[in-house]
Formats: structure tokens, sequence, C-alpha cells
């Protein structure tokens, strides 16, 4: 590909890098508090439900807001992607916007509610299970391409529905499920810890099967992404990347085994990680699959340096936030106790 | 059944927003009114400056909580439902939209945390600089949004290259020439709005007999402030209304609907006090009108003139009844609000407001009045600016996702139902938290300074329903 390397061709390099990192800092953070909803229905009592919601408290919607970071920045640095994207994936995205509107107040209305308290629970349940698969629907739709032409989405409202697509909402729901349960391991204790811990145990396998298919799937359905890891020299330096993702599941079971409490969700991140950087290889430079890449789809240089000033200000002190907050409530969450 | 995607997705764009507006309306006064509370609080030390401020802090995150909510889906839906028209001006508005997250963001993340927790846990000072910026930010807030709706009405300080706005001139594009006007419209109104709310649950406590010294200080300010504001409001609305002649002609000859020829004898157009729009004859029906006093109030002279629709092509002329009728419901409300401030600012003089049951009685229910002036200001300008999106530049017509229509109606369908829900909880725990009032037990809050909110709303909610009423 013929890149100018002139200020024209850093600066969507620097957005897309940007916007990475936001929508890993989302998957992650988000992805644990999905998680928990996920798993709420297999809690045995109202108070290990309590428990389970209180480790996640005091954080769940500062990870939310990630989200529309993720959605303002597509639009702030590429328009046009962003002009594509959202059409194409009209009904997952709204789908996932309302069970999220949802869930989110599940989480405070659940509280105050008496008699109809099960109520909150299934719409926590579902709606946490509901915004993870239908995230997983939107990267799979967007992985196995859009349909453009002219410069517009120009396909129809049910592309995205396919069991690729299918495929990977289920496999997020899973995955969800696992960074969940050992943030449950990591943040609890009793009888919740146990459960998590073994909980962790089933889906640990799981999540690596999910990831083993869509990393067969993908380059056996789609050539482009088959050349870009099974060709020379690229095939040399991707090599690693299933090997260190299987070596670090070892270790993530290892340490589920070994009962060690802190290091299995640092494990899983890391796994998470690893799949993220996968996907990433598999697509970059494209942001519209199969036609359009980050630089044709870039807002002017004028925009994005105009916006990259505050963002550049502004990001480590939101990241410095974030880790304070964290820090404020180290510690693990005990049956029948919360920050409340 | 055939669908129409533009109507749906104009319904739906309008549903969500309309529901919006409503939140960030209320939460810039009351974080302005807060801050004033706190600073009160510091300067003269009387302890129920205190007690309204935490009282109004609990209202506060509730709203705010929701405001959050139906704002995530609003940065999603400029794709959703717009996307060729996400694609024109991204460029120009991306940056102005995002502005708003970042501050949105460095507010929530560091001043509204220590604003909604930190009332034991840090000091006063700092408690209530942290009331004043969080004020200072959702105004911030406030300007980034309505430079970018105003870029949209008047835009400015671009160039078209190959069908899409490219940024020239920032300076001209964030201060573009409807925006000072509508920046200063509108948070005006959203102080009205709250002084409302504020007075309107003042005179509940006055006229029931309860918090008697909180709910006193409660009405005296909100009467204070709308005996100023409202008037001040009128000024800036005939400004406002000066420069939307001069930029968008069509515009005040739907909010006049003044057709031309037939309607202007001698020159003098007149003022139309009620009338029905008819789009097909091109006149009014049951038309009551002043003579000359639209010239009078437009342009300032008795005989002045300005086009009326007739001198616009059909395509180019929005729909009238709609910027018509909210036009003057929005003045009429305006016109409302004079008269309950200064009545009441004549019976505050004369030392008997407390004692007017007939003045304090009605003026329990008079709390939606700003949101439904809101509500008919915004559709007078959104309609308004019709059949363009951006002005002059891209029509609404060709703005329109390529989604299909049976897909938007299902998801109207469901933004209805979801938004019915949640957000008559959010009322109905609002109107908890005014009835337990200002002196109830103090709330714990939770540990630490978290970014959260709906948690806070929590808290508040709980400690309503533990104890409701007296």
């Amino acid at each position: 590909m013929d890149i100018s390397l002139g200020m024209d061709g850093y600066l969507p390099v620097i957005w897309s890098l940007l916007l990475a990192v936001a929508i890993a800092m989302y998957v992650i953070l988000d992805g644990f508090d999905l998680g928990i909803g996920i798993l709420f229905p297999f809690a045995r009592s109202e108070l290990e439900k309590d428990q389970m919601m209180n480790s996640v408290a005091p954080f769940w919607d500062g990870n939310e807001t990630w989200l529309i970071l993720g959605g303002g920045g597509l639009l702030v640095a590429f328009p046009l992607a962003y002009s594509i994207v959202m059409p194409a994936l009209y009904l997952p995205v709204i789908f996932m916007l309302l069970a999220l509107v949802f869930r989110g107040v599940a989480f405070e209305f659940r509280h105050v509610a008496d008699d109809s308290r099960f109520l909150w629970n299934i719409a926590f349940a579902a709606g946490s299970t509901l915004a993870a698969f239908f995230q997983g629907m939107l990267l799979g739709g967007f992985v196995q391409g859009i349909k453009v032409a002219d410069n517009a989405f120009a396909g129809g409202p049910l592309d995205w529905a396919t069991p690729f697509a299918a495929l990977c909402g289920i496999a997020v729901v899973a995955g969800y499920a696992l960074i969940g349960s050992v943030w449950l391991v990591m943040k609890t204790d009793g009888a919740a810890a146990r459960r998590a811990r073994a909980h962790a145990k089933l889906l640990l396998p799981v999540v690596l099967a999910f990831m083993a298919v869509v990393s067969l799937w993908t380059p056996i359905a789609f050539p482009r992404i088959a050349e870009r890891w099974f060709t020379t020299p690229n095939l040399f330096y991707l090599a690693p990347l299933p090997l260190v993702t299987l070596l670090l599941a070892w270790f993530v079971w290892r340490w589920l085994e070994e009962g060690h409490e802190n290091l299995p969700f640092f494990g899983v991140i890391g796994l998470f990680l690893l799949g993220y950087l996968g996907i990433g290889i598999s697509i970059f430079p494209y942001l519209i699959p199969p036609s359009l890449t980050v630089w044709e789809t870039a807002a002017p240089p004028a925009s994005q340096v105009f916006m990259l000033i505050g963002t550049v200000f502004m990001l480590p002190v939101i990241l410095g936030y974030v880790a304070f907050v964290y820090w404020l409530f180290r510690g693990k969450v005990r049956e029948g106790e919360g920050y409340h | 059944m055939e669908f129409d995607p533009e109507i749906l997705a104009r319904i739906q764009f309008a549903f969500t927003i309309s529901f919006h507006v409503i939140f960030p309306g209320f939460t810039i006064g009351l974080a302005a009114y807060i801050a004033t509370l706190e600073v009160l609080w510091l300067a003269t030390g009387h302890e129920r400056y205190h007690r309204i401020a935490r009282f109004f802090t609990k209202i506060f995150a509730v709203s705010f909580g929701m405001g959050v909510v139906s704002g995530i889906v609003l940065s999603y839906q400029f794709g959703t439902n717009w996307s060729p028209f996400a694609r024109l001006a991204g460029n120009v508005i991306g940056p102005l939209i995002g502005y708003e997250v970042l501050t949105a963001f460095f507010l929530e993340a560091t001043f509204l945390g220590i604003m909604l927790f930190g009332w034991n846990r840090v000091p006063r000072g700092l408690h209530v600089f942290a009331c004043v910026m969080v004020a200072a930010g959702t105004s911030l807030s406030a300007f980034w949004i309505l430079s970018a709706n105003s870029w949209m009405q008047t835009p400015a300080g671009y160039q078209m290259i190959d069908g899409v706005a490219h940024p020239v001139d920032w300076l001209s594009i964030i201060f573009n020439p409807s925006f000072p006007f509508r920046f200063a419209h509108m948070v005006t109104a959203c102080y009205l709005t709250t002084a409302f709310v504020v007075l309107a649950v003042g005179a509940r406590y006055v006229y029931a007999g309860r918090y008697h010294e909180d709910a006193r200080t409660m009405m005296r300010m909100a009467i204070g402030l709308i005996a100023i504001l409202a008037p001040v409001q009128a000024f800036i609305g005939d400004a406002h209304g000066q420069n939307t002649l001069k930029y968008q002609p069509q515009k005040i000859a739907a909010i006049e609907a003044h057709w031309g020829e037939t309607d202007g004898v001698s020159g003098g157009v007149p003022l139309v006090l009620f009338a029905w729009p008819n789009e097909a004859t091109e006149s009014n029906d049951y038309q009551i009108a002043i003579p000359h006093l639209g010239s009078l109030i437009l342009t300032h002279s008795w005989d002045g003139t300005f086009k009326g629709l007739k001198e616009f092509a059909p395509q180019d002329r929005p729909p009238v009844a709609i910027p018509f009728f909210a036009f003057r419901i929005m003045v009429g409300l305006g016109v409302l609000m004079i008269a309950i401030g200064w009545l009441g600012a004549y019976l505050l003089w004369r030392r008997r407001v407390f004692e007017s049951d007939w003045y304090v009685r009605p003026l329990q229910y008079v709390w939606p009045i700003g949101f439904v002036t809101i509500l008919s200001g915004w559709f007078v300008t959104e309609v308004g600016r019709q059949p363009w999106v951006v002005y002059n530049v891209l029509r609404t017509a060709d703005a329109v996702s390529p989604v299909a229509g049976w897909a938007m109606a299902t998801t109207l369908a469901l933004f209805v139902l979801v938004y019915a829900i949640v957000f008559s909880g959010g009322v109905y725990y609002i109107n908890r938290l005014i009835n337990k009032g200002p002196e109830g037990p103090a709330v714990e809050p939770p540990t630490g300074v978290p970014n959260r909110p709906l948690a806070s709303a929590h808290e508040a909610t709980r400690a309503a329903i533990n104890a409701p009423g007296e």
C-alpha cells in the first residue's frame, strides 16, 4: 500500500490507535460488568446477587462512558466510516443501546424495588446478555465486511445477520462471562468466589474454542485475511501470537487450579488483548473492510488536529482518574456488605 | 405495509432528542442554582442554604443520570439515522461534539464526584468550588452542543470540497452568526426552567405549611430570578428573532404565518394572533390579526416589510403550522412567566406573598412551564429549519440513512417502550424526593468519590423510599 508519511499519513494512524485504546478499554472494563449480568442467573441467593452487583457498583457507569468515546471518536476522526458503519449495523447498534439503557437502570431500580425485585433481576441479566451478544454481532458484521458503493452503505438491513456474526455474538457472551467470573474470583469471597472459580474453569476452554473457531473461520471465508496471515514473511512474525495465547491460557488454568485470586483476572485481560490484536492484524488498515482504509475515511488534518489537542490533554486525566477510582475501591466485597 | 424512512427517522430523532433535552435543560440551571446556594452558604454561614443545596443535589443526581443514559443514544443516532449528514458535516461538527464529550467526561470524572459524594469528605471551600465547576462545565457542554446546532442553522467558516464540508476557520465555525443568540437564549431558558421548578417546590411546601424557612427561601430566590430574567429573556428572544430574519427569512415567515401579498396592506405586516395556516390555499383561515404590529416587532418600524412565504419556492418553505403554533405557545408562556415574576416581586415588596393563597396555591403546579417552553422553542427552531438539515446546504430528505423503513419502525416502537418505562421510573423517584423534602435524615454517601451519577441517584431514592413523606 502507498502511504505518504506526511501529516496526512500519520494523523489517521494516531487516531486509529486512540480509537483502538478507547474500544479496548471499553471491552475490558464494561466486559467484566456485563459478564456479572450474564452470570447473574446462576447465583444461588439474593445475597449472592447483591454481592456480585456490589462488586461492580462503583465502576460500571464510568466503564460505559468509554462507549461514548468510541462512537464520538469515530464521528470525529473518521466521519465517512461512521456514516457507513452506523446504517449498515443499524439494528444491532440500536438493540445494543436499548439493552444497555435497560440494564443500567436495572442496576439502580433493583435496590429500591421490593416486591418487583425479580423483574429487575431479569432485566439486568437479559439486558447484559443481549448487550454482549449484539456487541459480538457488531464485531462479526464489521469483520465480515460492509457493502459500499459511492462512499455510502449499499447493502440490505439484515446483511449483518450471518452465522459468522451469530458465532461472534455467542463468543463475546462467553468471553464477557469469563472475564466477569475471574473478576468475581478477585473481588468476592465465600460461596460466590468458589462458584465463580468453577465457572471460570468451565468457561476458559469454551472461550479458547471460540477463539480457535473464529481464527480458522476468518482466513477460510475471507481471502484478504488469509493473505495477511499465511504469506511470508508475515507468517513468521505472526506465528508467535497463537502460541503466546495458548501459553497464557495454560497459565490462567494453572492459576485457577492453584487458588490464585488476582492473577486469573489479569491473565484473562491478556487473553482479551491478544484476541483484540489478532482482529486488528486481520483488519488493518481497513476501517470499512474490505474497501475503505483509515486514510480514505479520515477527516481532513484540520479537523483531526483540532480535536487531537483536546484529547492529548484530557486522555491522561481520564486514565489517571480511572486508576484512582479502582484503587479507592480495592479489596473484596463480602456477602451482606457493599460500598453503600 | 410501507414505511417512509424519512418520516420515521425524523419522528424517532425528534422523540429521542426531545426526551434528552428535558434533562440538560433542567440540570444546567440546577447546577448554577446549587452553586449559588453554596456560595451563599459560604458567605453567610446560614444553614438553610446548605440544606436546600443538599436537597437539590439529590434531584440533580437523578436528572443527570437520565441525561447521561439518553445522551449515549444520541451520539450514535447521527450515524444510524442521518449518515449522509454525518458524512457531509462530520469534519466540521464532529470536533464540536467531540469537545462536548470531553467536557462531559472531564466534568464527570472530577468535580461531579466531589459534588455528589464529597459533602463530608472535602473542606467546605473545595466543595463549593466543585459545584461552581460543575455549573461551569454544564454550561460549557451547552456551549459546544449549541455551537454545533447553530452551525447547522447558519453554517460558516467552511468550504465544500467534493460534496463534503471542510473546516477553514474554527473561530467562524464555533461563533457562527446565530450561535451567540441561541446560546444566550437557551442558557437563560434553562435558568428560568429551574427557577420555576424551585418556585413550585417552594410553593408546595409553603402551602402545606412544611419546611417553613427553606420553602420561603426557595420562593424568594426563584421569584427574584424570574422577575429579572423573564423580561431579559424577552429582549434576547427579540434579538434572536432579528438574527433569524436576517439569516433564515423562511423560518420567520412560517413563525408569523406571513404569506405575503394578501395580508400585507400598504406595506405594514400585521401580527397574526391566531389563524389556521392553510398550505393548500397559501393563506390563513380564521385569522385574527393586529395591523402593523408584525412590522413593529420584527423590523422595529411601522411600515417595515419582510418576505412572505410565497416569495420562496414551495420546496424551500418549512411546514407552517408547527413553528406557528409552537412559537405562540412559547411566547404565551414567556408572558405568563413575566406576569408571575412581577406579581411575585410586588407581593414580596408588600410582604404579603406567603399569605396570598390565591398566588401560592396555583404555583405548586407551575413546574412544567419551563420544560414546555423549551420544547416549544426547540420545535420552532428545528422544524423552522426544514426542509434543510444544514441550512441551504443539505436537505433533510437527502440526509436520511439507507435504512429500511420497517427497521426504523421497529426501533421506534422499542424506543417508545423502553423510554416510557425508564423515564416514568425516574419521574416517580424525583417526586418522592420532593415529597420527602430537605430535612430528612442525612444520607450517608458511599465511601470514596466514584464517577457515578446514577449511584448517587440510587442512594437518594432509597432514602426517599425508606422514609416517604412525613
